[in-house]
């Protein structure tokens, strides 16, 4: 009698347990998240209005990198596309360089004096490390037809997609650093093939390419004329033999 | 009194525990009491599982508003756009029937996977344009919350189209149409295509045509699961399924010139049960086809073609399943990183896969030489005679390579023109289609879906205007020509 109770009971927990799972459904097949469940998701699976608002925020967050990447019109009607393109990095708190002129820091920005002095100056050089551009702001960029250096390092919203627009500047870019880029894979990569005047390309540390030493031989192929920085594999050769040299000294010599 | 009657209570309260730890069950009890506690508040709680008497969830409900026949990627494109663009949440109750929830033999998950805009009609390149964009921004589109962004792997390497002499005119056409619709296409000479991918062979090719930007391929897989899971978000129900019957009226009226019309509804879709004889009937207000390389035969099932030849009635929908083959090849001498998708004039294709060498393309046979449909075998000699020769022929590398895999997916051939059916049917007026698309539905889905879901509730195309595309060209005899196919 006991025993059968106590099987029952054993019954009611696991169901109750599978019920719970049940909930759960869709958010992490293997369990192994479950312990860093939130509240807030717990509300979010159950209440559809809790949902809805973490939705609207989730999407107000990539209407702000929208807003951020938008293009000035009138500026680029006004005083053409290197002053407007030149306004977007500082906006974005990038470094631009004119031609035959210094650095322009963002901090500094743009006097009005400057718009018109740089109306038919080209863009030489743009540090945009670590801004917000993405696919639409590229657009500012690409409008800098003599654009001979572009340092785009650890940009979050900077893609493959991206990176197959690049072609559009294909005439006069010689350097691209792409370091640190938490989106960009060899996929992207592949098509940077159309930069035949590329001489420098950074493409260290990039968390997305899942085999970065191959990836870099292969780039290294297919721009010969490029220097290509990644991950070093020439020296993680020779750590391997060193390795390899090292491992009968310290093995006990077999009698 | 009543706090003796309160006293009395509490005393047999009192008792009754001491009675339960004589017992010695009382942990246990306690704890059953616990869970069901728990039970119960679990199943008050909105989303909960209340587990009526008889069970009957695994069954899909009695009415939804509409029913989608097939769960590939068109048809959750549909419900994705109808559940987006409905005026108010939860408005519409969207039911997607579909037959295999493995998607052991769905064509979108057997696919190659790429998108181009090198067509030649119009509405292709902006159906294509438009799913470039919601490709790039899937992860706005398709986010659901809590859930990780999804990763569609797209390759931007362009396609790649070789055209001989006699073909270089329709080509150059073809690219002045491309560009004036915003796709971004160059065209190459046989001199510049030698310098820039020496390892092609340029004899026999006049021009050739190099997508620059938005063209490449894509994980269908993930593009699968991203749109089931936002859908599934969305609130769309799911159920494993076929559709057997229709249930439909039918109203005969008379036209101006006095030609008799039978316009049909269908009211009830009978859904058969995965892997049993149960059979539920769903009441409905319309029935998107989306089936696929099957939509021909549930066309059939609602009655359409049924009638004299060449009426409207006698019309059907001239979409049948047909065998394609892809095969995946080492060659360790082949082209490199850059090599885009290269469709050449033999029609051959093929397109690099992956980092190791690897290569993957395949052939369209010829009319008369359609493999038979009824299963997904691989016929290995239809590489070494059809697909080989041309290959090894444009690019000499692939003289010495190995095939390591090779499968067989369907394409839903539209036998008439090539292209998508897109609409309603004139006569079963609450039926629309999303099908037919010979090959290339799975890179045109996200603006497909689109199309029908404006047609189902505004009652007109607003994005883009796919006319065209609508089942009277059947009927009429306007083809809507695609030159531009794989």
């Amino acid at each position: 009698m006991a025993a059968s109770r106590a099987s029952l009971h054993q019954v009611a927990r696991n169901s109750a347990t599978s019920s719970i799972r049940a909930l759960s459904r869709g958010v992490d097949p293997e369990g192994s998240q479950r312990k860093g469940r939130t509240l807030l998701q717990f509300l979010a699976d159950h209440f559809c209005d809790v949902e809805a608002v973490r939705e609207y925020l989730l999407r107000k967050q990539a209407l702000k990198v929208h807003r951020k990447n938008r293009s000035f019109t009138y500026i680029k009607e006004r005083y053409g596309p290197y002053v407007a393109g030149a306004y977007f990095v500082l906006k974005q708190g990038g470094a631009v360089k004119f031609q035959d002129n210094e650095w322009i820091q963002s901090g500094r920005g743009l006097s009005s004096l400057e718009f018109r002095k740089f109306r038919e100056v080209p863009v030489q050089a743009v540090d945009a490390s670590g801004c917000a551009i993405n696919y639409q702001g590229l657009d500012n960029l690409l409008a800098l037809k003599e654009l001979q250096s572009l340092s785009l390092q650890r940009c979050p919203h900077v893609d493959d997609w991206c990176l197959g627009r690049l072609h559009q500047l294909a005439d006069s870019l010689q350097e691209l650093s792409l370091a640190g880029c938490p989106r960009v894979s060899e996929r992207g990569l592949a098509c940077l093939h159309h930069l035949q005047n590329l001489r420098r390309l950074d493409i260290s540390d990039l968390p997305a390419v899942s085999s970065p030493d191959l990836t870099q031989i292969l780039v290294e192929e297919m721009l010969p004329n490029c220097e290509v920085r990644g991950s070093d594999w020439a020296q993680g050769l020779k750590l391997g033999l060193e390795e390899q040299s090292r491992d009968p000294a310290s093995s006990p010599v077999p009698a | 009194m009543l706090r003796r009657a309160l006293w009395l209570g509490l005393r047999r309260g009192l008792l009754g525990r001491e009675l339960g730890t004589r017992r010695g069950g009382s942990t246990l009890d306690w704890d059953g009491k616990v869970s069901n506690i728990k039970k119960k508040i679990q199943s008050i709680l909105p989303g909960g599982a209340w587990k009526p008497l008889y069970d009957t969830s695994h069954l899909p409900p009695e009415q939804a508003d509409v029913v989608i026949v097939g769960g590939g990627v068109l048809g959750l494109s549909v419900a994705y756009w109808l559940k987006r663009l409905e005026k108010r949440r939860g408005a519409i109750r969207v039911l997607v029937v579909e037959r295999d929830h493995t998607y052991s033999q769905a064509s979108t998950v057997l696919s190659v996977g790429g998108i181009r805009q090198q067509f030649s009609l119009p509405e292709n390149i902006q159906l294509s344009l438009f799913s470039a964009e919601f490709l790039r921004n899937i992860n706005e589109y398709l986010a659901v919350v809590d859930d990780p962004p999804l990763d569609l792997q797209f390759n931007p390497s362009g396609y790649l189209f070789l055209a001989s002499e006699k073909g270089a005119a329709t080509m150059e056409n073809n690219v002045k149409v491309q560009r004036q619709e915003g796709a971004k296409v160059c065209l190459m000479s046989p001199e510049q295509l030698r310098k820039k991918f020496p390892w092609i062979n340029t004899e026999g090719v006049a021009l050739a045509s190099y997508g620059l930007e938005n063209e490449g391929w894509f994980d269908p897989w993930c593009l699968l699961q991203g749109l089931r899971r936002k859908v599934q978000s969305m609130g769309v129900l799911f159920c494993q399924g076929e559709v057997t019957r229709f249930v439909s009226s039918s109203t005969h009226m008379e036209t101006i010139s006095g030609e008799e019309v039978t316009l049909k509804r269908i009211h009830e879709v009978q859904v058969k049960m995965d892997c049993s004889q149960e059979y539920q009937p769903v009441e409905c207000a319309i029935v998107v086809n989306a089936a696929g390389a099957w939509s021909g035969q549930i066309a059939e099932l609602a009655g359409v073609g049924k009638g004299l030849p060449g009426t409207l009635q006698g019309t059907k929908l001239p979409v049948e399943p047909r065998k394609r083959y892809v095969y995946l090849w080492h060659c360790p001498q082949g082209p490199g990183l850059e090599a885009p998708l290269v469709a050449d004039l033999s029609g051959v294709y093929f397109r690099r896969e992956g980092l190791g060498n690897n290569y993957l393309g395949g052939c369209s046979p010829a009319e008369e030489e359609e493999p038979d449909p009824g299963n997904l075998e691989v016929d290995h000699d239809f590489f070494q005679e059809k697909v080989w020769p041309p290959l090894a022929w444009r690019v000499p590398a692939f003289e010495t390579l190995k095939v390591q895999r090779a499968w067989a997916g369907y394409y839903d051939y539209n036998t008439f023109d090539q292209n998508g059916v897109v609409g309603p049917h004139p006569l079963i007026v609450n039926m629309y289609f999303a099908t037919g698309f010979s090959g290339h539905g799975l890179q045109q889905a996200p603006a497909v879906g689109r199309a029908v879901a404006e047609m189902v509730l505004e009652g007109h195309f607003q994005t883009i205007n796919l006319s065209p595309f609508l089942f009277t060209r059947f009927y009429l005899g306007e083809k809507a020509l695609e030159h531009c196919i794989l």
